[in-house]
């Protein structure tokens, strides 16, 4: 099958290489080390606890929930005792309340786990719950509640839902090692998802850089009809939810819309089999594949971690970092969205897909200079915007122009950044600005509620 | 483990930088330079290396003076003086390139802000400074030691109607009045093949420049006289469509505008040539559609991945 893309990108080198012949390895959780569960590790509302301290939990307990409609419940992923709860750092560098919890080893399970249940059977209401109370969100970064991405308003009918395998952020293999050893559950997954949506067509797209993921998947979906394999040009960053649909169906999310008025719903390879898991095997989100590399790091590879696990727990187990050459930087995630992290004593959330450690080499940033007006910013934009003169209005303040050169459209991929020859910070600009004006924007309209809030009155 | 440095992503960078552009217009620019030492002769290598060495040295002390950042390494300067150098007459006086080397950089590049704020190309910027002041000096053609009228000239006058294989060859070997580093069409064509294979120009500008001109010449013609081929081989256009419309600064970043921007200078040079009262317009015509580049930039902006069919319409 041809290839597809979308228009634009860059193509930073991949250095794939590192860990993706490594086979998952499953890494458990110390005896007597503790564990951090943030009560925000989606979008929405945070989830309140519903654990004290002194408490004894067990493995696949609920510990955090909320009431609102856009949340995602949290779950212990050991058995052991609640220590405190405490604001505690997450990856993106916020600080977020967090149940502590130390393990006791014993892996003790709560009841009416491993319950399997026969999606066949069960109705939409009954699945869209079954998998909100396995606290599945989107795995690939944006931490999207699945249940709701996977229940659209009823004005807009699914035709697709798509598999994220594209995997285009450089360094991260965890969802090229789930596609070979762990096809036929993101199969099995992907079905539970049609049932919802009996009219749409499932799609995985895989770049074309991952051959033997396409030629497993394929062989995953042989004899079902309604599930195609698409391979996707090797191009950053065709995993963007706006760019991997438009490749897939050529259809173009407007502009602040969401997939489904595409008619297409996205899900990460891991969440899909977070969805596999939740319905065939009756277990919560607990646990995640994460991709240990870099070059400061001795043995890169693929590790099945309990959620909560500090990465300073990760890095202990799977044999530390080099000492000739130690790393200067490390990133929760790939290295052209990922956030560094000041210290790897930061709890992995459902969110978190790589470590990367970068030595000094490696995370050498050349000088800014000044802007030569090349264009390649402009060539290389996945959205066609204009980096160059957004990066101006960031720097004079001018955000009405900001705005109006729809910088708000931003997906903050960096491709910007990555192609300029003088090294400007130009996606580090646009999206501090974009923070700012989309601040105006919430209050504005916050404003505008309650204007109208206090004329009824 | 702590400690560690933080940035914002992405956190990796191409290895494209603004020196290696600049080093890969130098080496586009070296045939045309060599041709230009060949029959024009040392005198010609002199007046090269006295204008960019002023080039460099008249930023290195602006930027002293003003107590910036020094940035001689990025080439660029090297870039304006040897481009300034070789759109000058073989037969200059040695003070003119230091002249125009400085209103170069001071006044076209440096008042304006430096490097890619600059809204002419500073060495056509000095060229057309030097030609207004130095009106002579600037237009007096030597070709193996005598005097001789440039192609362009020639037609213009009505002595050349019809080129002869000779004339052609003469063109593309570089055998002919002009300025130093205009005249060998091979050269140039070399030179701008290889930043086409380098990706530091697209094929817009030059292509659809060097396209119209052929296309109104060979319309319009002189006279009668309809030589489109020779057209192009002669005078700076190559030099001019290549290496000085392409600039970064001064010319559109959108691919719209960088179309405009070609066939804008082609309408100017082709008029000039034939109309006007010069027989070249390229430098002209390029400095007339640099004015014109805000513009072009504002109303050629790209669709936007995702607009709504309101917006796009605005668009």
């Amino acid at each position: 099958m041809q290839a597809l893309t979308f228009k634009r990108g860059v193509h930073p080198p991949d250095g794939k290489a590192l860990s993706a012949e490594q086979p998952i390895k499953v890494i458990m959780p110390k005896v007597g080390s503790e564990l951090f569960f943030p009560m925000s590790q989606h979008i929405g509302a945070p989830c309140d606890p519903l654990v004290q301290v002194g408490d004894y939990v067990k493995v696949g307990q609920k510990i955090g929930e909320s009431q609102a409609f856009m949340s995602s419940p949290i779950f212990s992923s050991i058995s052991g005792t609640v220590k405190d709860i405490r604001p505690m750092l997450v990856p993106g560098g916020a600080t977020v309340k967090s149940i502590v919890i130390e393990n006791d080893g014993k892996m003790e399970e709560i009841e009416g786990l491993n319950q399997p249940k026969d999606y066949t059977k069960m109705t939409n209401e009954e699945i869209l719950v079954a998998i909100k109370e396995a606290g599945v969100v989107g795995l690939g970064g944006a931490g999207f509640p699945t249940h709701i991405k996977l229940n659209p308003p009823k004005d807009q009918p699914i035709d697709y839902i798509i598999v994220n395998a594209a995997e285009c952020e450089p360094y991260l293999t965890t969802d090229y090692r789930l596609m070979l050893e762990e096809s036929d559950k993101i199969v099995r997954g992907l079905q539970v998802m049609l049932k919802l949506h009996p009219n749409a067509k499932g799609v995985i797209g895989i770049e074309t850089n991952k051959p033997k993921a396409i030629e497993a998947m394929e062989k995953a979906c042989q004899g079902i009809s309604n599930i195609t394999v698409q391979p996707l040009k090797t191009k950053f960053p065709q995993g963007s939810e706006k760019h991997l649909i438009y490749a897939v169906t050529g259809r173009e999310v407007l502009s602040g819309a969401l997939p489904a008025s595409a008619g297409c719903i996205i899900d990460n390879v891991d969440t899909v089999i977070a969805v596999e898991r939740a319905l065939f095997r009756g277990r919560p989100l607990m646990r995640r594949v994460v991709t240990f590399t870099g070059g400061a790091v001795k043995n890169p590879g693929n590790y099945k971690i309990r959620i909560g696990m500090t990465f300073t727990d990760i890095v202990e187990a799977a044999g530390g970092f080099k000492e000739n050459d130690p790393p200067v930087k490390i990133i929760a995630g790939g290295p052209m969205m990922g956030p560094a992290m000041f210290t790897t004593d930061v709890a992995t959330v459902k969110t978190s897909s790589a470590l990367l450690c970068f030595t000094e080499k490696e995370a050498f940033i050349p000088e800014e200079r000044n802007c030569i007006r090349c264009g390649k910013c402009v060539d290389h934009c996945p959205m066609g915007l204009e980096p160059l003169v957004l990066n101006q209005c960031a720097i004079i303040g001018d955000g009405d122009g900001f705005v109006k050169n729809h910088g708000l459209d931003c997906i903050e991929c960096g491709s910007c950044s990555y192609e300029c020859p003088a090294k400007r910070q130009l996606a580090q600009s646009i999206r501090a600005t974009k923070k700012i004006e989309m601040g105006k924007k919430a209050a504005a309209a916050a404003a505008a509620r309650a204007k109208a809030g206090a004329e009824k009155k | 483990m702590s400690n560690f440095v933080v940035s914002a992503t992405p956190h990796v960078r191409s290895k494209d930088s603004i020196q290696g552009i600049m080093r890969d217009v130098i080496i586009a620019l070296l045939p045309a330079t060599v041709m230009g030492i060949v029959y024009f002769g040392i005198k010609a290598l002199a007046l090269i290396a006295i204008s960019v060495a002023s080039a460099v040295f008249f930023e290195y002390l602006y930027q002293k003076i003003t107590k910036q950042r020094v940035t001689i390494d990025d080439l660029s300067a090297v870039v304006t003086g040897l481009l300034l150098a070789l759109n000058m007459p073989s037969e200059a006086p040695f003070w003119m390139p230091i002249v125009g080397s400085a209103f170069a950089i001071i006044i076209a590049k440096q008042l304006f802000g430096g490097l890619g704020q600059n809204f002419i190309n500073p060495a056509l910027a000095a060229r057309a400074f030097l030609l207004a002041s130095y009106p002579t000096a600037m237009t007096t053609w030597t070709l193996d030691g005598v005097t001789t009228a440039t192609p362009l000239a020639l037609l213009k006058s009505g002595d050349l109607v019809a080129p002869t294989t000779n004339d052609y060859m003469a063109a593309l070997t570089g055998h002919i009045g002009g300025c130093i580093g205009e005249t060998c069409a091979i050269a140039l064509i070399i030179g701008g093949l290889y930043l086409l294979y380098r990706r530091v120009i697209s094929w817009r500008i030059p292509v659809v420049y060097i396209a119209t001109v052929v296309v109104l010449t060979g319309l319009i013609g002189r006279n009668g006289v309809r030589v489109p081929l020779y057209e192009i081989l002669v005078g700076g256009l190559l030099l001019g469509a290549f290496f000085m419309a392409t600039d970064y600064a001064s010319s559109p970043v959108t691919a719209k505008g960088q179309i405009i921007m070609g066939l804008g200078c082609g309408l100017l040079t082709t008029l000039i040539r034939i109309y006007g009262g010069y027989p070249e317009g390229v430098s002209y015509s390029i400095l007339i559609m640099n004015l014109c580049v805000p513009l072009i930039d504002r109303f050629t902006k790209g669709r936007i991945f995702g607009a709504r069919p309101k917006e796009a319409k605005k668009a």
